[in-house]
């Protein structure tokens, strides 16, 4: 079996555009911090100085300072679709394309479509939009990056169902950040404004307590910064001019290459998380590997399966995947690292009961031996906050 | 900045923070919106929100703004009510007594960093907030990231200019109570075309105000997590949920630890973190020993590491108690290619610091 991953970059590490228009993004770290608001306001400045911006989807929640913000902005009609006898509400892609404005105001980028419609995920739909050269604004929330799932987890205790993929963020060409103080956000939960009553007393419970809102603002405004810094080393690869001194010569000499390790065991997908976001901050190039036994040795149907759904999980954040075939895992990791000049291999740690009862698990200590010249990375589940006694 | 080693608070801390809470309940709340450069959108901001705490019935003046706003901001401004400043000359200053007798709940200064005229009570607007603050009067403000005195060496760095009338670090590190930052690409930039002889000085302009932006960023986010940890030891928690990645890199007599030490600030950086070194110290070292310790202390320190000696039986236990303290998120460990019973420490090292450090990822680094 073929084990060689072709150097080119073009897979993992593509932060350029994915389509001809322009897609702006603005960052909050929960609802209700004035995303749509503030995007809507910048849509009606642009309308001031005669560009051509209609409104693709807008979500009201029923916010009347919100709705106030769409005064005098066209606005695309919504299709209506009926499933399992409710009717919803869709943005009608195929009517912005016929409109064809220059901008158009998507709300909302990780909704997910009714199932049955044209595509799966709104992002699916703006991605539409650009590659037809029409620009895009956009909002969601810091919960909603595809490699902070596992983190925003250990801080929230939610797990969110509804991602956008780290590199449709990379391609924008702007992230903003919307900024708010949690005071004022528990003070327009506490009124109201955000979710009706109900669904308020329960989003006290999740997102909406204070450390937890403190601890998604800061995450949100470091990865707003993250994301400048980002740009800021493209534009200047791209100009090819040298304005900061500091800029990245050196680095690329030393481009780091990095080995995610996945097992069937389900911390595989954080492994993966964090390595696609490891490889982000780095500018790394990433690949996961997983190493089964030959064929009709040990090797059961579900523990393929797992592989599998952990591999396609890793190709869909756009990292190369693959399965390699071998008896003895620590010896085949290192030996295809070594061979694709890899410069950090990534695998979970083991859980902390089963550390040295079950079979193989010398595997991290002889990985390490055998790596010798390659860093090896042991991540850690990270834990969950313990809950404050009292709020 | 956290400390090395965050415990729980003194009976002494203790007190101060309740004084310092009852200070602040008398006193009116300071909000500041932070903003990178001009024309980003502080201005409406502030005013904007002004507008909507009115319409709750908040009695909120206006008692400083700037010389012109465009349109949209004007028609918010006109339907606030403002006390008006005392023009001196060109310059003009907050007339604190008349805004401390009509005493609004909120009173807006659009524009701190102001020197007052000669002559005036104060010499600096912040210090006029000061004074208003303390008469019970909230304030809600915008400064530019410029201003700020702390970031000064980093703003010249980037633009090569240094602010003439700066803000002392402690009033927004200590006096004020919130803040918010004010994002967006510069004036117009991301949709509008660079003319064709402008490509070039457009591109080093957008890269000066990108690197203002994140500075402008990060300084909230610096905000952010001193609240953040202040709010865990006032509710008894010491344990950090690792939003800052805090790095740790342990060093030894035996092998030169420069590269790790450098990749470990490499990363700190990227991450924006903190960076710490450690050393557990162990008996009878030869000189040669000596002589690689002092150069990997000194590395690290040169490096901007938080340097810990740490003294223990157990090195393993003695890192992982630190780490645990100091709320360490990535530990680094050279493992060595030699044999023998170097090999068989380190490997132990290693081994043990795998099993055992729960929630901290290990970097196991060649040497």
């Amino acid at each position: 079996m073929s084990s060689s991953i072709p150097n080119s970059t073009d897979l993992s590490t593509s932060h350029s555009r994915t389509g001809l228009g322009r897609l702006q993004v603005f960052l909050g770290y929960a609802a209700g911090v004035g995303k749509t608001y503030r995007m809507l306001e910048e849509a009606q400045q642009l309308k001031r100085q005669g560009k051509d911006v209609v409104v693709g989807y807008f979500e009201s929640h029923g916010r009347k300072d919100t709705i106030g913000r769409t005064a005098g902005l066209e606005m695309i009609p919504t299709k209506t679709i009926s499933y399992r006898g409710v009717m919803l509400q869709e943005m009608d892609t195929e009517a912005i394309l016929k409109r064809r404005p220059a901008i158009c105001v998507v709300d909302e980028l990780a909704h997910t479509n009714v199932p049955g419609s044209e595509r799966c995920k709104r992002w699916e739909d703006v991605q539409v939009l650009l590659d037809l050269g029409i620009d895009v604004m956009t909002n969601m929330n810091i919960q909603h990056l595809e490699s902070l799932n596992d983190h925003i987890f250990h801080i929230t205790g939610v797990r969110v169902r509804e991602t956008v993929p780290d590199w449709l963020v990379k391609s924008a060409s702007d992230v903003v950040m919307v900024d708010a103080t949690t005071e004022a956000l528990m003070n327009r939960l506490k009124r109201g404004v955000i979710y009706t009553p109900e669904k308020a007393q329960r989003a006290l419970e999740n997102f909406f307590k204070e450390s937890t809102l403190v601890s998604l603002r800061e995450l949100a405004l470091r990865q707003a910064a993250h994301e400048l810094d980002v740009r800021g080393a493209t534009e200047i690869a791209e100009g090819g001019t040298d304005i900061s001194p500091a800029s990245s010569v050196e680095e690329k000499e030393i481009r780091d290459r990095i080995l995610i390790y996945v097992t069937p065991d389900p911390s595989s997908a954080m492994v993966i998380r964090r390595g696609r976001r490891m490889a982000d901050y780095l500018g790394a190039d990433c690949f996961a590997v997983s190493v089964l036994a030959p064929r009709g040795d040990h090797r059961t149907d579900e523990r393929v399966d797992a592989v599998e759904t952990h591999l396609n999980f890793a190709r869909n954040l756009h990292i190369e995947a693959r399965i390699l075939e071998g008896n003895d895992p620590a010896e085949t990791i290192v030996d295809f690292a070594r061979r694709n000049r890899i410069t950090q291999i990534l695998l979970s740690r083991p859980k902390h009961r089963t550390w040295g009862l079950l079979l193989g698990t010398d595997m991290i200590p002889r990985i390490v031996r055998n790596a010798k010249d390659i860093r090896v990375i042991v991540l850690a589940e990270r834990r969950r906050q313990h809950q404050p006694s009292a709020i | 900045m956290r400390k090395a080693s965050p415990q729980r608070p003194t009976p002494e801390q203790l007190l101060a923070q309740i004084e310092l809470e009852e200070r602040r309940a008398r006193r009116g709340r300071l909000k500041v919106f932070l903003g990178y450069a001009g024309g980003v959108g502080k201005s409406f901001q502030m005013l904007d929100e002004a507008r909507r705490r009115r319409q709750r019935g908040e009695d909120v003046i206006v008692c400083a703004l700037q010389p012109e706003y465009p349109p949209e901001v004007q028609a918010i401004v006109q339907k606030l009510e403002a006390i008006p400043t005392l023009k001196i000359g060109d310059s003009e200053a907050i007339d604190v007594d008349a805004v401390i007798r009509r005493h609004p709940q909120v009173a807006l200064i659009d524009g701190l960093a102001y020197q007052n005229p000669p002559g005036s009570p104060n010499a600096y607007r912040w210090q006029d907030v000061h004074q208003l603050l303390d008469a019970g009067i909230s304030i809600v403000t915008t400064i530019n990231l410029q201003y700020l005195e702390k970031l000064q060496d980093e703003v010249e760095r980037i633009t090569g200019n240094r602010a003439s009338c700066t803000i002392p670090t402690g009033f927004l590190d200590r006096t004020a109570d919130e803040i918010v930052v004010v994002d967006a690409p510069a004036k117009d930039g991301l949709w509008r075309e660079p003319l064709p002889g402008e490509r070039f000085s457009a591109l080093a302009e957008a890269h000066k105000l990108s690197r203002l932006r994140e500075l402008a960023l990060l300084a909230a986010a610096s905000v952010v997590d001193r609240q953040l940890e202040s709010y865990l030891r006032s509710h008894g928690m010491d344990q950090p949920w690792g939003v800052q990645e805090r790095i740790l890199v342990c060093v030894g007599s035996r092998a030169n630890a420069a590269q790790m030490l450098e990749s470990g600030r490499r990363n700190a950086d990227r991450f924006q973190g903190e960076f710490y070194a450690i050393y557990v110290q162990e008996s009878a070292l030869s000189s040669q020993e000596q002589e690689v310790l002092k150069r990997n202390l000194d590395h690290a320190r040169e490096l901007g590491a938080q340097v810990e000696i740490r003294s223990g039986f157990d090195n393993a236990e003695a890192i992982l108690k630190f780490a645990k303290q100091a709320g360490i998120t990535q530990i680094f460990v050279g493992h060595s290619t030699r044999h023998g019973v170097h090999t068989r420490i380190w490997g132990t090292l290693v081994e043990r610091l795998i099993r055992s450090a729960e929630g901290i990822d290990v970097v196991v680094y060649p040497q």
